[in-house]
């Protein structure tokens, strides 16, 4: 229910304005609100009086069962040129993920899109799995701002009234994720690693924590949609798109002001060794602290260039100042899944694997025989990596010649 | 100008399991921590507090948490913080994300005058890096995630703040009241002086209690939760792999070579 406080109300029509629906009016110099509010916390967030208050009663289990569909919100990029917007790849892996949980509930599934005039590719989204698009573009949207965003994304969610709401967990999504949760009421799960629907139709919402010494499985039992940050690099994205498959783009038009926007992006600088980052890379060379000086990071940079891969570390060598931390594999830093992990003087704290144990194969060289990294290992070699990585780097260049 | 640092009691992680037969966490001989995020966040608060003149810069630190958690802010008062708040009750006990914002929204609507706010970017234990993002939205104040470094402008109305980001950093600025959550960036854990040990002991750590917030119990704690835990349980161990002697690093990167050729790597 939303309360308007009469007494403190100026009537100064920033609550108008600012209502994505126009469901706000000023009549007599005093707020009012219409019967097409949908409570998406809007006016409330930019009444300087403080003067409108929402009360968000805990629902009924009838009133959740009205909420529908899976939203899943699409973080993009620029393309190389500039010249369009492309969603990221942890979109495609949530929809790939959504696809199965929507088999389970028969839900429709669709994607949130904002940015800035520029075409966006939405073929993708279709092609895997997305049954619809609600797309909203204002110049507002580009780039990213807490505020913009929560603004638009709330007041889709309080107009759709989904029952699942995913967003990557990146660090854009899990700046959104909260603010929306916290606007509209409702309960939020961070960094997901598995999702599962139980028998009563609930979204089981499992998560490492305590440095990913434990698994918590976490339910929201009260408020829908129910939502969660999912990890990027968890789950697959499909290998079958079904590239001539199509659903309706349905534009959201509501009002959004200047104003709401309170940050200012001065300056964009761009670090790291590939231009994709190691998130999206498909063979990573990995050092940790049994490396002896930060000359032995060439030779892994030598190993990785050799595989067509990029280097990365474990948070010794952050903390070391060997690399910066936008190379970091594990629980505080980047999780990743390439095809290929080599880790190289990488003792196998829990806190890295959880960082590293989706990829593809795993090589772990340590000279600690009773090291952890070789429970994960697909293949481990016991010995000095000194010695080790220059005879790998030779066998490799061997055999491409022998090829 | 009054900076508030939110700081978190954790306990050390690294030594955490799970019981693989109750299903519980076993902390038993787990030593409490300063969470080092919010650590890094008094590091910020001081260095702003120290490029300013004397007596300009206020910092006041806040922890919700047990009775214990006390140490922490004391901690954070021999780092160089002015005064403390602890905000402890058995009816806290159990809150998500959701509900410790609540909380912690309430204390600082009764604080006069907070300017900036800074959070750690995630507490190591929880690790769910939404409780500060949560709370500036329920101040309507806006926040920059993920700070590695901060300065104010000229005339102290905006803080600009270096953002880590994908692959790379942004310089964001905002207007205060804001809220900054910060990560690990240049700034070093302080080594305190005996003196400032001393100092820490007489500064001022107040306690507020449930009865302080003007909120219904059924919003506090465990029961104003919207997020439940189900189930906790230990991570999955995958089986063992193929261990290659190195000791002749030849022969060994041959066998390796050789595996990376069948999955076609080479």
């Amino acid at each position: 229910m939303l309360l308007i406080d009469t007494n403190t109300c100026s009537g100064c029509r920033l609550c108008e304005k600012n209502c994505p629906f126009a469901a706000m009016l000023i009549v007599d110099e005093i707020a009012v609100v219409q019967d097409n509010c949908t409570l998406c916390g809007a006016c409330a967030n930019v009444c300087g009086e403080h003067s409108i208050t929402i009360e968000r009663a805990a629902a009924t289990p009838e009133e959740l069962a009205k909420f529908k569909g899976i939203f899943i919100w699409a973080e993009c990029g620029e393309s190389a040129d500039g010249e369009s917007l492309v969603p990221k790849k942890v979109t495609l892996e949530l929809l790939a993920e959504a696809r199965r949980l929507a088999e389970k509930t028969g839900e429709e599934i669709r994607v949130l899109v904002l940015s800035d005039e520029r075409p966006v590719n939405t073929d993708d989204l279709f092609a895997h799995g997305a049954d619809g698009v609600i797309r909203f573009v204002n110049k507002l949207l580009w780039p990213y701002s807490t505020d913009a965003y929560t603004t638009v994304i709330s007041a889709m969610v309080a107009a759709k009234k989904p029952s699942i709401f995913l967003l990557g967990a990146t660090p854009d999504g899990r700046d959104l994720g909260p603010r929306v949760a916290a606007r509209l009421k409702l309960g939020l799960t961070a960094d997901c690693t598995q999702l599962e629907i139980n028998d009563e139709g609930q979204l089981i919402q499992t998560r490492p924590a305590f440095g990913g010494n434990i698994m918590a499985s976490i339910v929201t039992p009260f408020s829908r949609p129910q939502m969660a940050t999912v990890r990027p690099n968890v789950f697959a994205v499909s290998e079958n798109p079904e590239i001539d498959r199509k659903g309706d783009i349905e534009d959201f038009d509501v009002a959004l002001q200047r104003g709401v926007v309170r940050t200012k992006i001065l300056e964009v600088e761009k670090v790291g060794e590939t231009g994709g980052g190691i998130e999206n890379a498909e063979v990573i060379v990995a050092g940790g602290q049994g490396l002896n000086s930060p000359d032995d990071l060439d030779m892994l940079r030598e190993l990785a260039d050799e595989l067509g891969g990029t280097l990365a570390g474990s948070r010794p060598l952050v903390e070391a100042g060997w690399i910066p931390h936008t190379l970091q594999v594990g629980q505080s830093g980047i999780t990743v899944s390439p095809k290929l992990y080599i880790a190289v003087g990488i003792s196998g704290a829990v806190q890295h694997v959880v960082g590293m144990n989706g990829s593809g194969s795993i090589i772990a060289i340590n000279n600690d025989p009773e090291a952890p990294i070789f429970k994960v290992a697909d293949v481990g070699i016991v010995g000095d990596a000194a010695e080790v990585i220059p005879a790998l780097i030779k066998e490799i260049r061997e055999a491409k010649k022998a090829a | 100008m009054k900076i508030l640092v939110c700081a978190k009691q954790v306990p050390e992680v690294t030594n955490v399991q799970v019981d693989p037969e109750t299903g519980t966490l076993n902390r038993d001989g787990v030593a409490s921590i300063l969470n080092p995020f919010c650590e890094y966040a008094m590091d910020l608060a001081l260095e702003l507090k120290e490029a300013e003149p004397d007596g300009e810069v206020e910092i006041v630190v806040l922890s919700m948490g047990p009775p214990q958690a006390r140490a922490a802010l004391l901690r954070c008062l021999e780092m160089g913080g002015d005064s403390a708040i602890l905000v402890t009750d058995r009816k806290f006990a159990g809150a998500d994300t959701w509900a410790t914002a609540l909380t912690i929204c309430k204390i600082i609507e009764k604080l006069d005058g907070v300017d900036l706010i800074l959070v750690g970017k995630h507490a190591i234990d929880g690790d769910t890096a939404q409780t500060g993002p949560m709370l500036a939205e329920l101040l309507n104040i806006p926040q920059i995630t993920y700070g590695v470094g901060l300065e104010l402008d000229e005339r102290k109305k905006r803080v600009r703040v270096r953002r880590e980001n994908e692959g790379g950093f942004e310089r964001v600025q905002m207007r205060m009241p804001g809220l900054v959550s910060v990560s690990k960036g240049a700034a070093s854990r302080r080594v305190c002086s005996f003196e400032s040990i001393l100092d820490a002991r007489a500064k001022d750590i107040s306690v507020m209690t449930a009865d302080d917030l003007g909120l219904d119990e059924a919003e506090l704690g465990l029961q104003g939760s919207l997020t439940q835990v189900v189930k906790v349980f230990p991570p999955i161990s995958k089986e063992a792999g193929r261990i290659v002697n190195g000791t002749d690093a030849i022969a060994a990167a041959h066998e390796v070579v050789g595996i990376l050729k069948e999955k076609h790597f080479v």
